[in-house]
């Protein structure tokens, strides 16, 4: 009887286990120091913009950006307007349809869900400046 | 531990039966990082055309120093190998300052000390990046807190949202104290023939704080 019940709970807990294993590993996870651009892109009717970190840090130094073009290390700092961007600046001083694609290509940096909050997103999230 | 990899992976192979899942193309020899496809990122908007054109994570980092936290990539060691091959300016040849001594902090913590190594960081940063909004150059002169750094702050502006996160503690409290308190003394006998306190041009051997005086008085103020 007592048996029969352990291994009715043992079950139980594997299959608990299993669906829980299951849900981790399909469960959606931003890739570590995406950057979640949202502060107008919606309110101006766009999709938020998600900046990929591991893309850029490929091709470029964190300098480039963070002192170069300016870009303060905080997400959710900058004002990042279409406009300045088009004149060359912040994501413009690259997407010019020479380095990188240029502005025509909305979709390509708009591409977020709606409703996300500006903010650094990724696994090992501490109470750090992802909830600044 | 091995049993416990053992039971890590029935788990896994019950779970996959349980709800039916496909198993994905998992290479469970040597490297075995995976990440996740923008498409199901949970930030992409699924409807969007990017997540058909963007490159994905895996084909840019699969082939990059493997790391177990983060993106799964030794970023410093990538870099250092020449497995990537970043930009340093964009518009203007410029040359940017570099520094390379290793600086030994948290030396009167519970923790082991931290070994700072700029080598590790002017490649990627300018010394505007940090100093003097987040740190002072003087040493001692800041006060570098945990607490501060969980929040964000200090190594937390990187630490935890890009560079490698604060779950690796040991990567930063890398020294044994008696290491670090012999490492200090050696360089205050070796500064002291010398006569003057001041840092003299950095040395290749990374080990000198910036200044000479014990390291240990400051810190304690």
């Amino acid at each position: 009887m007592t048996t029969a019940r352990f291994f009715l709970q043992k079950r139980a807990v594997l299959l608990l286990m299993g669906a829980l294993l299951t849900f981790v590993a399909t469960s959606a996870v931003a890739e570590y120091a995406d950057v979640v651009i949202n502060r107008s892109a919606e309110k101006e009717g766009m999709r938020p913009v998600i900046f990929p970190h591991w893309f850029h840090r490929i091709r470029f130094r964190c300098k480039v950006c963070h002192v170069e073009l300016g870009f303060k290390m905080r997400a959710g700092a900058n004002q990042i307007k279409m406009n300045d961007i088009i004149d060359g600046r912040f994501c413009g001083a690259c997407h010019d349809g020479e380095t990188a694609w240029s502005v025509e290509n909305c979709d390509l940096c708009h591409s977020g869900k709606a409703g996300l909050p500006p903010g650094i997103f990724g696994g090992h999230e501490t109470l750090g400046p992802g909830r600044w | 531990m091995d049993l416990l990899s053992a039971i890590c992976r029935w788990r896994l192979v019950l779970g996959l039966l349980c709800l039916g899942l496909f198993a994905t193309d998992h290479v469970a020899a040597g490297d075995d990082r995976e990440w996740q496809p923008i498409a199901n990122d949970g930030l992409r908007d699924p409807k969007s055309p990017a997540v058909r054109i963007l490159q994905q994570p895996r084909d840019a980092l699969s082939g990059l120093a493997p790391d177990n936290a983060g993106n799964q990539v030794r970023w410093v060691q990538a870099l250092k190998e020449g497995q990537i091959n970043p930009r340093s300016f964009l518009r203007t040849d410029r040359k940017w300052e570099t520094y390379d001594k290793d600086v030994l902090l948290n030396l009167n913590g519970g923790m082991p000390v931290v070994r700072f190594p700029h080598s590790a960081h002017t490649p990627w940063l300018d010394c505007t990046n940090c100093h003097d909004h987040l740190f002072k150059k003087k040493r001692g002169a800041t006060e570098i807190s945990m607490f501060l750094i969980l929040q964000g702050e200090q190594c937390g502006v990187c630490h935890g949202a890009v560079a490698f996160p604060l779950t690796e503690c040991s990567r930063c409290h890398s020294v044994k104290r008696s290491d670090a308190m012999a490492e200090l003394e050696r360089e205050a006998a070796a500064a002291k023939p010398a006569g003057a306190a001041e840092p003299t041009s950095p040395p290749s051997a990374p080990t000198t704080p910036p200044t000479s005086g014990p390291a240990q008085r400051d810190k304690k103020k």
